[in-house]
């Protein structure tokens, strides 16, 4: 079981702030992330490819997306 | 590059569209202005009574509800609300407590700047240390809190009440107020205000555009994405501005301005250190009203709210400058959003750094 981060429900640039943050702190290759809004999708999506992690899949939730992080 | 094609974009028209409404007759360099606007019809509901600035201003109506709109269409709508509305209503009256005082919002400041209105030069940095403030208290932990899924019923009462202003606004009954002078009197076509704002909303819905989101995210993560579309809109609006003879440079007798520049700089980092603390500049709190979010919609409430106390008071600012009271009011909103975002920290468990 991977390890998630549960943004849902907090707005920009909360759900980018603690992704990043796990994925600084993890010992983990693969990391699992909720959000519960396409600009929070987006915009985790855009800021961990930056700091060299790639979005492998993105599932759409009845609650919001669920994003599938794999270290590069 | 699809996502900075659609900022640039959309950065571009509202530029463009600042300086038509202009040239239609909205007031100088006040083609948009959430501030403004807000407070044209707070007055325009009667809700103060400074005789000039009363107007249902459709630019408003059109945006919420593009937003709307667009967010139906790519299936953003969604209700949500309940994180922390009280402090919400607060911090947005507090917005406009400093945007009353610097006279415009954040999108305002940039159009003012391409019309050559020095003093918003002198604004810039106010708002960026604003916004730098606002986030040591994110990378310390403020949050107000995650949202809730709500009952749909919330998600249609921002875009319906936009529906019902216009109604009003087209129907013209007599206790709807409107300015006979003044920069309340001055407005494009209402038909063209209203067409502006959606599409503004439409695209500011697709593209996420937020003039605070644009300097806290350099600040918080090098990245420069939102900022190209407040480029957009500076660089468009200059240039429309030098076409169309609108560009005047200076600091004194800039319209709807003052040459205050400690207050210009003070006020603006009330509403820079707001907007982080509330999520977004007045614009995008419109845009997330659109989309059903009641967070966004019962900031807005607290900006009209805060406009409508300004001006009962007499605290806003005027072109003569500001009055001991105004300054006054500018010293106790950064103490108050200072206030809020240490107890909103000493109150929460977690922190990012």
């Amino acid at each position: 079981m991977s390890e998630v981060v549960d943004a849902r429900g907090l707005s920009c640039p909360e759900p980018v702030m603690i992704t990043k943050n796990a994925l600084q702190k993890t010992d983990e290759s693969e990391v699992t992330v909720l959000v519960s809004s396409s600009v929070a999708k987006d915009n985790v999506s855009r800021t961990v490819s930056k700091i060299g992690w790639a979005v492998l899949s993105v599932e759409e939730e009845e609650d919001g997306f669920k994003l599938n992080l794999q270290k590069s | 590059m699809k996502e900075r094609g659609l900022i640039i974009i959309s950065g571009a028209v509202v530029g463009l569209l600042a300086v038509i409404l202009v040239l239609q007759g909205n007031p100088l360099n006040m083609g948009f202005c959430i501030a403004c606007f807000l407070r044209d019809i707070a007055g325009g509901l009667g809700l103060h009574r400074a005789e000039v600035v009363q107007f249902l201003r459709p630019e408003i109506m059109g945006l919420v509800i593009g937003a709307f709109i667009m967010a139906l269409i790519s299936r953003d709508f969604k209700s949500t609300g309940g994180s922390s509305p009280a402090l919400r209503f607060l911090i947005g009256a507090l917005i406009m407590f400093g945007a009353l005082i610097f006279l415009g919002c954040p999108l305002r400041m940039i159009l003012r700047l391409a019309g050559g209105d020095w003093n918003a030069l002198v604004a810039i940095p106010g708002y960026v240390i604003g916004i730098w403030l606002g986030t040591l208290f994110l990378q310390n932990g403020f949050s107000l809190g995650r949202s809730q899924d709500q009952n749909n019923t919330n998600a249609y009462l921002g875009p319906a009440l936009s529906v019902v202003l216009t109604i009003l606004l087209l129907a013209a009954p007599t206790f709807i107020l409107f300015s006979e002078e003044g920069p309340g009197s001055q407005y494009a076509p209402i038909a063209l205000t209203l067409g502006a704002g959606l599409l503004v909303g439409i695209l500011s819905q697709r593209s996420r555009l937020c003039t605070m989101g644009a300097i806290r995210d350099i600040i918080l993560f090098r990245d420069f994405h939102l900022f190209y579309g407040v480029a957009a809109i500076f660089v468009l609006t200059l240039i429309g501005n030098l076409f169309g003879g609108f560009f005047e440079p200076g600091f004194v007798d800039q319209p709807v301005a003052h040459t205050d520049g400690i207050w210009n700089f003070t006020s603006m980092i009330v509403v820079g250190l707001g907007a982080v603390l509330a999520g977004g500049c007045p614009l995008r709190q419109l845009i997330l009203t659109g989309e059903g979010n009641n967070d966004g919609l019962i900031t807005v409430l607290g900006m009209i709210a805060g406009a409508a106390f300004m001006h009962n008071f007499g605290l806003a600012a005027t072109p003569e400058g500001v009055e001991t009271n105004g300054m006054i009011i500018v010293g106790i909103s950064l103490a108050t959003l200072i206030v809020i975002g240490l107890g909103v920290i000493a109150n929460n468990k977690k922190s990012y750094l």
